[in-house]
C-alpha cells in the first residue's frame, strides 16, 4: 500500500501539485487520471521520488520515502518496476538484456538462472523467441511488453505506468491493460496507472483518483464513475459523443435493472 | 543559471562518481565497453591527423633550416620534441573533444530525453556513477596510449615527409630523433593527455546527463560540450606548461 498525503510541487512560480491525499491499494490496480497538465506525471515523480516535493508526505507500506537516506531509498527502489511512456528500453541492449539488467545489478543469480527467469517474464508479457531481438527491431506493442517484463523481473512490490497505453491500437492496449491487471492480482502488487485512456479506466479502474488543476477533485472506482454528479469529471470522462451515449446506455440500463 | 551553478554542480557530480557500486563487474564491463569506444573507436582519426602534423612540422622545420648552418638532424629533434611535448597530447585531445566529447553528450542526452536515465534511478541504480564513472575511467586509462601512438606515428610521419621531399636524409632525421632524449618530456606528455582526457570526458558527461527539453537540446549539448571541453583543454594546457615547464 502506499499512502501519499498533502503533496505540493512546483515549478518556478507555477504550483502544479496543490496537496494531493490519497491511498493506493494493494492488489489493484490505482489510477491516476486527467487532463494534459493536470499534474499527473508530476505526482508519480513525485511518487518514486524522481521530482522532490516541496511539502508532502509519501509512504511505502507504512515507510516514510521522502526523509529517507539514499541508501534506504535504494532498497525501496529495488521494490519498485515502473513501465514508461516512452518504454525507456536501452536500445543499445537486446530484449533479454535489457530484461536481465537489473538482475544483472542487484543479484547474484548465476547466468542460467537468469536466463531462466528472463524467459518466464517474456512468457507470462506473451513474448517469446524474442531475447536476441533490438527494442528498434519490435513493434511499439512489443516494447511496451518489455517495458513490463524487465519492470516485473525482480518480483516487485510495487508497479508504476506512465501511460501505458499511449501510442497504441485499442486492441494492444487492451492487451496491455489485462497484462498489468494479471499481473497486479497474481503478484499481489500495489500498480499505479497514470493513464488518460478512458477504455483503460473503464476496464481496469479499481482505484481511481481524478486531480483536476493539480488538486484531487475526485476518487472512487469504475462503477461510481458513471454515477459521478461531479461535473469536472463528467465533462472528462464523457468528452466525446460515443462515450456520452455510452453512459446514457448505462443508465439506462441501471434504471431499468432497479425499476 | 550562472557559471557558479554550473560550476557548483559538475563539482557535485564528480563527488556523486564515489559510491559503493551496486555490482563491480557490472561496472567493469560498461568501462570496458567505453575503452573500446574511446580509444579503439578514435584510432583511426588520431593516426591520420598525427601522421600529417608530424609531415607539415618537417617540412616547415626543414625549410626554415635549410639555408642556415644548423645540421638538418635537428628537425628530427624539433618535430619529437614538438609532438611529445605539445601537438601529440593538445591535437589529439582537440580532436577528441570533439569526435568523444560530441559522442558522450549525445548519448547521455538522448538516454535523458528518452527516460532512460529515469529508468536506471528507479532501478536503483547510482546513474551518475555507472553512467559517467565509466566513461572517465576509460578515457583516462586510453586517451594517453592513444597520445603515445600519437607522438610515434607524428615522429614517424615527419620522417616520410623528409625524406619524400628530400629536405632531410633519413639517417639525420632519426639521429636527431634519437638525440636528447629526456624523460621528463615524456611524463609531461602523460600528465597533459590524462588531465585533458579527465576534463574532456567529465564535461561532456555533464553537459548530457543535465540535457533537458527535446531533440534539439541533445544538439546544443553536444555543442555546448565539445566548445567547453576544448577551451578547458588549451586552458589546462597553459596552466601545466607555466607549472611544469
Amino acid at each position: 500500500m502506499i499512502e501519499i498525503s498533502n503533496i505540493h510541487k512546483s515549478f518556478g512560480k507555477q504550483q502544479v501539485l496543490k496537496g494531493i491525499d490519497s491511498v493506493f491499494h494493494k492488489g489493484k490496480t490505482n489510477l491516476i487520471i486527467g487532463k494534459s497538465g493536470s499534474g499527473k506525471t508530476v505526482l508519480i515523480k513525485c511518487i518514486v521520488g524522481l521530482l522532490r516535493p516541496e511539502q508532502g508526505s509519501v509512504k511505502y507500506d507504512g515507510q516514510e520515502f521522502l526523509t529517507m537516506t539514499v541508501n534506504e531509498k535504494k532498497e525501496i527502489r529495488k521494490q519498485i518496476g515502473m513501465l514508461f511512456q516512452g518504454n525507456a528500453l536501452f536500445d543499445s541492449m537486446t530484449v533479454e538484456e535489457n530484461i536481465r539488467f537489473p538482475l544483472d545489478m542487484f543479484t547474484k543469480q548465476s547466468m542460467s538462472e537468469k536466463v531462466d527467469r528472463v524467459n518466464e517474464v517474456l512468457a507470462k508479457v506473451q513474448l517469446k523467441d524474442t531475447n536476441h531481438k533490438f527494442p528498434s527491431e519490435i513493434s511499439g506493442g512489443m516494447q511496451k511488453r518489455v517495458g513490463i517484463a524487465r519492470a516485473i523481473v525482480l518480483n516487485p512490490k510495487y508497479l508504476f505506468c506512465d501511460e501505458p497505453n499511449s501510442g497504441l491500437d485499442p486492441k494492444t492496449a487492451m492487451l496491455i491493460d489485462d497484462l498489468i491487471r494479471e499481473i497486479t492480482q497474481e503478484y499481489n502488487i500495489t500498480t499505479v496507472i497514470n493513464t488518460h485512456d478512458m477504455n483503460s479506466v473503464v476496464r481496469i479502474g479499481d482505484n481511481i483518483l481524478y486531480l483536476y488543476q493539480g488538486e484531487k477533485n475526485w476518487q472512487g472506482d469504475n462503477e461510481q464513475l458513471f454515477y459521478t454528479d461531479n461535473q469536472d469529471l463528467t465533462d472528462f470522462i464523457f468528452a466525446s459523443e460515443f462515450l456520452q451515449e455510452a453512459k446514457e446506455f448505462r443508465l439506462q440500463n441501471w434504471k431499468n435493472r432497479k425499476a | 543559471m550562472g557559471p557558479f551553478y554550473h560550476i557548483g554542480s559538475y563539482i557535485y557530480m564528480l563527488k556523486a562518481l564515489f559510491v559503493r557500486p551496486e555490482r563491480i563487474s557490472m561496472y567493469w564491463k560498461e568501462t570496458f565497453r567505453q575503452m573500446v569506444d574511446i580509444g579503439v573507436g578514435s584510432l583511426l582519426i588520431v593516426a591520420i591527423i598525427s601522421f600529417f602534423i608530424g609531415a607539415v612540422s618537417t617540412v616547415q622545420f626543414a625549410y626554415n633550416l635549410q639555408d642556415s648552418l644548423i645540421p638538418m638532424m635537428y628537425v628530427g629533434y624539433v618535430v619529437k620534441e614538438s609532438m611529445i611535448l605539445e601537438f601529440a597530447p593538445t591535437i589529439s585531445c582537440l580532436i577528441l573533444a570533439g569526435k568523444v566529447g560530441s559522442n558522450i553528450s549525445s548519448e547521455l542526452g538522448s538516454m535523458r530525453l528518452s527516460e532512460q536515465i529515469d529508468a536506471l534511478e528507479i532501478m536503483g541504480v547510482y546513474t551518475k556513477a555507472y553512467l559517467i564513472g565509466p566513461k572517465i575511467l576509460a578515457a583516462i586509462t586510453m586517451i594517453p596510449l592513444l597520445v603515445i601512438i600519437s607522438a610515434a606515428i607524428g615522429i614517424y610521419g615527419g620522417m616520410i615527409a623528409g625524406i619524400l621531399s628530400g629536405y632531410v636524409l633519413r639517417t639525420d632525421y632519426i639521429q636527431g630523433v634519437l638525440s636528447f632524449f629526456d624523460a621528463f618530456g615524456v611524463f609531461v606528455m602523460l600528465l597533459k593527455s590524462v588531465t585533458f582526457g579527465f576534463l574532456l570526458t567529465s564535461i561532456s558527461c555533464y553537459q548530457g546527463y543535465n540535457a533537458y527539453g527535446g531533440a534539439l537540446e541533445i544538439g546544443k549539448a553536444s555543442t555546448r560540450a565539445v566548445v567547453i571541453s576544448s577551451i578547458m583543454v588549451l586552458f589546462a594546457d597553459y596552466i601545466l606548461a607555466w607549472i611544469l615547464l
